[in-house]
């Protein structure tokens, strides 16, 4: 009980990264989330859960704007993050893109060599200045995408001959590497092996050290284990959200209890 | 009896057959599939098949026996019989072999497949004829007029009373400086029509723009050689070749080039255009995530995944390009030169072949048998770009994939 005391009162210190107020995104005459509240904490994992079709994806891609490429895609309310609305005129989508972080369901390694994968950001961005800052911030990537010593002596090799697992976290250190803020995570483990699995779930970790991350993921376990705040969706509506170990052991909504016991979804 | 009508009447055996063989398996099973080891329709197959095919086999037998042989054989009566003999021979053996246990299926199937393979070696055994009836025409060129010659001679001046000088160069230097022309039009422009449609256009205008890019490529090249030299040339000299001193010629390199890579945009551009839109969605998804803009998108992550295909689709192009002719005689002229200046009128490989082998022509002179000659060269040189191609497309598909 005390433990939960001191984990309760860490969260709370954490500042708020993105906020969102009456939250609508509509495809074309189908509204896919209706009016959600939610606030996401600095330095915090964050897991999205729900049924397929939930809407838990789609709010993801508001985060970042990634919805911008749907032309059916209409999005309504308001989304903050450190306090500027992301959708205001002025902010361009290209430079919250590049605060915002976001690792896809399926690894998508371009076809370039490991080294032009992740040094693929850096570059469009200016980070780097000389060839030598270049080479660190890929180094450093790949440390802490915990694929380093995987592919330290074949960064010439094309990314796409890794591994699933390997590439998961090769593109996890791609996003890194643009040095973002957030972290957005589409269903970052539904392609890997359990092992594989594993690995991105410990890397997912230490990655609060220095990020907030958003996970969307189908598997409840997987979200008790990397998360300390979870939302649960259900048919585009935010139906609970809370710190994890109140949502798995004491849900307040019916819904949330029928879908974690395995009734729905 | 006509060849015509002696595959009608195979056909109509082979219909007998299938109804028979369909029929006579319906029988010994008493209707029922499950004590056959074939279903009924492969029997039915079999036997119409088996007709069919001995007939044909029959008819091209007794078509190369007359042709060996030197019968006359004016009615068709041997021809008639032997393959009218050979169907239902075909047709009484299979339908006799017909029992529950007959692997019909089997055999079908091995059937089915050796029609395949015939297809396939039609194709490849004409190419291996026309490359050998070159050849042989080739060789008897080479025995009347040194190769060196032909190969390194820079002046080009038949003259049909013999003592000619044949030397393919300045018709070389012709086709690839138009074909040259006629790529560096069409693979910017065709490449980035390619992009936008593919990239940026919503699917209103691509729906209206599209097909009409690929009106373009319906239209016969003759009329292309028609817009060029009545439009094109014209023009060319008057606004440009005229002013700039560069020659009064209405028929130049630049106007076919020109005219030529026009017409090769569609290809260049539908090609392309299918290529990108087979590049993943996650692509472009990732580096829109990580911040790209549209154009750093297309032009670092899109453009290389689809790079071995557009390089295909520009040597098809170039391919093309090198074989056009029609296009060339209206556009370049027909004067064989060895010119730097685009606007002087010059004349390619396709177009000596045809004006060699046209008219009064008797196949025992150098003048018409260095058609042949030209021909082969021009063949070993698409040959060769196809093989380059190919190569690239697998190095780079192997690197990507």
């Amino acid at each position: 009980m005390n433990d939960m005391r001191i984990l309760e009162r860490d969260v709370d210190t954490n500042t708020i990264k993105f906020a969102g107020r009456d939250v609508h995104v509509y495809y074309g005459e189908t509204e896919a989330i209706k009016g959600i509240d939610v606030d996401i904490e600095d330095k915090t994992v964050t897991a999205f859960i729900g049924p397929s079709g939930c809407g838990k994806s789609t709010f993801l891609r508001c985060l970042n704007r990634m919805n911008d490429t749907i032309d059916v895609c209409r999005v309504t309310g308001k989304i903050t993050l450190d306090g500027e609305d992301i959708y205001d005129r002025k902010v361009d989508p290209v430079q919250l893109r590049a605060k915002v972080g976001m690792v896809f369901q399926k690894p998508n390694p371009f076809p370039k060599s490991i080294y032009d994968n992740i040094a693929y950001g850096p570059r469009i961005h200016g980070l780097a200045k000389t060839k030598a800052d270049l080479d660190d911030i890929v180094e450093q990537s790949l440390r802490r995408g915990a694929i380093w010593d995987e592919v330290k002596d074949r960064l010439d090799a094309p990314g796409t001959g890794l591994s699933g697992g390997q590439q998961q976290r090769l593109c996890i250190a791609r996003a890194i590497a643009t040095a973002p803020e957030v972290l957005l995570m589409d269903e970052p483990c539904s392609a890997l092996d359990p092992i594989a699995t594993a690995q991105v779930e410990e890397l997912i970790d230490e990655l609060r050290t220095n990020y907030s991350v958003v996970i969307v993921t189908h598997s409840m376990q997987q979200a008790a284990r990397v998360s300390q705040k979870t939302a649960f969706f259900h048919l585009g509506d935010l139906v609970e959200f809370g710190p994890t170990n109140e949502i798995f052991t004491n849900p307040k909504d019916p819904r949330t209890e029928s879908y974690i016991t395995g009734r729905i979804g | 009896m006509p060849g015509i009508l002696l595959i009608l009447i195979l056909c109509a055996i082979a219909a007998a057959g299938y109804v028979m063989g369909r029929r006579k398996a319906a029988t010994i099973s008493g209707d029922d599939n499950r004590v056959l080891h074939s279903n009924k329709p492969f029997h039915g197959a079999n036997v119409a098949l088996a007709a069919f095919l001995s007939g044909v086999v029959a008819l091209v037998a007794s078509g190369v026996i007359r042709g060996v042989t030197g019968i006359a054989d004016s009615a068709n009566i041997m021809t008639t019989v032997l393959t009218l003999g050979a169907a239902a021979a075909a047709f009484y053996v299979t339908l006799g072999r017909i029992t529950l246990d007959y692997r019909a299926r089997n055999v079908t199937e091995q059937l089915v497949k050796g029609i395949l393979i015939a297809a396939a070696s039609v194709a490849i055994l004409t190419t291996i004829g026309i490359v050998l009836s070159m050849v042989f025409e080739t060789i008897n060129f080479f025995n009347q007029y040194p190769m060196l010659d032909f190969f390194f001679g820079t002046n080009w001046t038949p003259r049909f009373q013999g003592d000619s000088d044949l030397g393919m160069l300045p018709l070389l230097w012709g086709t690839l400086y138009v074909s040259f022309i006629a790529l560096m039009v069409a693979v910017p422009i065709g490449l980035f029509a390619a992009i936008y449609l593919a990239e940026y256009a919503g699917p209103r205008v691509r729906g209206i723009a599209k097909p009409l890019l690929e009106v373009l490529a319906g239209i016969p090249t003759i009329v292309y050689g028609l817009f060029a030299l009545i439009t094109v040339g014209p023009i060319l000299r008057d606004y440009f070749a005229q002013p700039m001193g560069l020659g009064d010629s209405g028929s130049s390199v630049m106007t076919a080039g020109l005219v030529m890579g026009v017409m090769l945009i569609p290809f260049v551009s539908s090609l392309s255009d299918d290529i990108i839109n087979a590049v993943p969605q996650a692509m472009r998804d990732g580096s829109y995530g990580i911040g790209a803009t549209k154009s750093e998108t297309v032009k670092q992550v899109v453009l290389p995944a689809a790079l071995p295909g557009i390089v295909g689709a520009i040597l098809l192009a170039a391919s093309r390009a090198i074989g056009e002719t029609m296009i060339v005689v209206l556009g370049a002229g027909a004067a064989a030169r060895l010119s730097l200046n685009p606007f002087e009128a010059m004349t390619t490989v396709t177009v000596k072949i045809v004006s060699q082998l046209t008219g009064d022509t008797d196949f025992a002179s150098p003048e018409t048998l260095v058609a042949f000659a030209l021909g082969i060269t021009l063949f070993v040189i698409t040959l060769g770009l196809n093989v380059l191609a190919l190569y690239i497309v697998r190095k780079y598909r192997e690197q990507y994939e």
